[in-house]
């Protein structure tokens, strides 16, 4: 048996300890996809690149945009912002059930970390991912077209609150997901066709009435569209509009996702 | 003030019970053993306790802190080594045992950091990536990242399956070491030696119920622990029943020596020839399965 001014000294000592876990998991999630930026920063920028460089010179003389903006400049916001929305989801959900299946998500779960801390952790990193990501592709396709900058602000703005958006979602399907199967299955499923149906590669305008009208159901053609917008200073809908639908989207999801890691929803059972 | 109290503790998994209303406490400074057969509730109890489960019912304190309602402070207080090997194959050893001071904020860890690889023979590994490592080293730096915030009650699920003896004694060296300087021990093993020799204090889990609970002197005199085993040669007097015959080995349990002495007496008194004899000590083993058997 030890002495009681030694067992009272480490009390103080776990007591002293106050400081937050936060930081550190953010920084633990932005070195983990930064150890392996190749795969995770490099690839992505290639895929994109790819992209433009066959849509944007296969699909330029069929595609009617905004009046003399050429269609591969036109599909450079797209493709940058398709990038970010992406590689933030892919980024929150893969680091969460990678943890999950390995099971050292234990060592965040043990720490003193809020559900609050964990949730903005994840989604910042992954929106750290997702803008070097779209920055890339930024930078690689001034190689092949001059895009013009209307408003940096919303190119900003845009870029951080889509990034979080699908983040969020990504913390909730990497939550939710069991198996590398059920979360591909929502990123091939629901992520990609309501990236690629969101007005990437086209404007909604030149879609027949009804399509153009479905589009507007897609919340991510509202990121694509408001974020294009900071671009060009011309959009299919209202910058103003799309910022508000973003918000109110990545608010919805926030809460929920708040709500699901407050009781420990899949994660403390 | 006790280092673990924990009340009326109920986890429900649908229809399995896996707790069933425990009631344990660890005061400070003890070495505390949890045993109990696989599927008993150890694992879940500490999961409770280290916030990784929540209880249906009851509740659990950790140094006075309960681990929902004040569940920062409570995780402060504790370390646990879990069961299973788990590790992140992203970082070396010690980056991972960075992040993990990191998550308790501590931002300025180095030397514990060091005192930690030191003791558990990992200074060489250091850099080394955790894929490299062999299963006993993933075991030892999880032992590492759950002292990384020295918590004064570190709690040890298994930690010694699937790790050779050299390795295990220096393991049990250094955890006994901490004891010594003031952190509470609350360990589970399969290895019933380890809990005999280490601990002060056990507890038996069966079927999610607290089974025995007592200091380990009075748990291992609890049943018949000493044993006297003879080898005769003729036959054994009638009146002179042995509690079991094992071979050759005519067997007399009892709860004291001097029981064993006076049967010794009784048979050279009938005028036995005695052949071979040993006096067996009172084992964990023995007392674990007994405990069992009565609680089925």
């Amino acid at each position: 048996m030890n002495a009681p001014e030694t067992r009272q000294r480490l009390v103080q000592l776990a007591e002293e300890s106050s400081g937050s876990g936060f930081r550190t998991l953010l920084y633990k999630e932005v070195l983990r996809f930064w150890k392996v930026a190749f795969q995770t920063v490099a690839a992505p920028v290639l895929s994109a690149v790819l992209y433009l460089m066959i849509f944007g010179n296969v699909l330029a003389p069929h595609v009617r945009v905004y009046g003399e903006i050429p269609y591969i400049a036109f599909i450079v916001p797209g493709l940058v912002m398709m990038s970010v929305l992406q590689n933030s989801f892919a980024n929150s959900s893969s680091s969460l059930i990678q943890s999950k299946i390995t099971g050292n998500l234990v060592f965040v779960l043990l720490p003193p970390i809020s559900y609050r801390e964990f949730f903005c952790a994840y989604v910042i990193a992954a929106v750290i991912r997702g803008l070097a990501v779209g920055v890339g592709v930024w930078l690689v396709s001034l190689l092949f077209v001059q895009i013009p900058l209307a408003n940096a602000l919303w190119i900003l703005v845009f870029a951080i609150l889509g990034g979080a958006l699908l983040a969020t979602l990504g913390v909730i399907a990497g939550i939710w997901a069991e198996k590398f199967d059920q979360l591909a299955t929502f990123q091939n499923f629901l992520i990609m066709p309501l990236t690629m149906l969101a007005g990437v590669f086209y404007s909604v305008h030149s879609l027949p009435a009804f399509w153009g009208a479905v589009s507007h159901l897609n919340p991510f053609f509202f990121m694509i569209d408001g974020f294009r917008y900071g671009f060009f200073g011309v959009s299919d809908a209202s910058p103003w509009l799309s910022l508000a639908i973003v918000l109110v989207f990545l608010a919805v999801l926030s809460v929920l996702t708040l709500r699901l890691l407050a009781k420990g929803w899949k994660l403390r059972g | 003030m006790k280092a673990l109290d924990v009340s009326g503790a109920v986890k429900q998994y649908g229809n399995l019970r896996a707790l069933g209303g425990v009631d344990l406490a660890v005061e400070e400074g003890e070495f505390f053993a949890l045993l109990g057969p696989n599927g008993a509730g150890k694992t879940t109890l500490i999961s409770a306790l280290a916030g990784l489960v929540r209880l249906s019912e009851g509740t659990i304190r950790v140094m006075g802190h309960d681990v929902v309602d004040d569940y920062r402070n409570a995780r402060r207080m504790v370390g646990v080594v879990p069961q299973e090997i788990v590790f992140d194959p992203f970082f070396s050893v010690r980056e991972v045992l960075r992040i993990q001071s990191g998550y308790f904020g501590l931002r300025n860890n180095d030397a514990w950091i060091d005192e930690l690889l030191e003791n558990l023979d990992l200074t060489s590994k250091a850099n080394a990536n955790m894929r490299q490592l062999s299963g006993g080293m993933k075991r030892r730096v999880l032992v590492a990242q759950a002292l990384v915030h020295k918590p004064p009650l570190i709690v040890l699920d298994e930690p010694t399956a699937g790790v050779d003896v050299e390795l295990r004694q220096g393991l049990w060296a250094f955890i006994r070491s901490l004891n010594q300087r003031g952190h509470t021990i609350l360990l589970t093993t399969h290895y019933l030696e380890e809990a005999e020799t280490l601990c002060n204090r056990i507890a038996m889990l069966k079927a999610g119920r607290v089974v025995a609970l007592d200091d380990t002197k009075t748990l291992l005199r609890a049943v018949d622990g000493h044993a006297l085993r003879v080898k005769i040669e003729g036959p054994l007097p009638a009146g002179l029943p042995a509690s079991e015959r094992d071979g050759e080995w005519y067997v007399w349990a009892a709860d004291s020596y001097d029981v064993l002495v006076d049967r010794l007496g009784a048979l050279r008194a009938a005028g036995v020839k005695i052949s071979e004899f040993e006096v067996g000590q009172p084992d964990l083993e023995r007392v674990f399965v007994e405990v069992m058997r009565r609680a089925a």
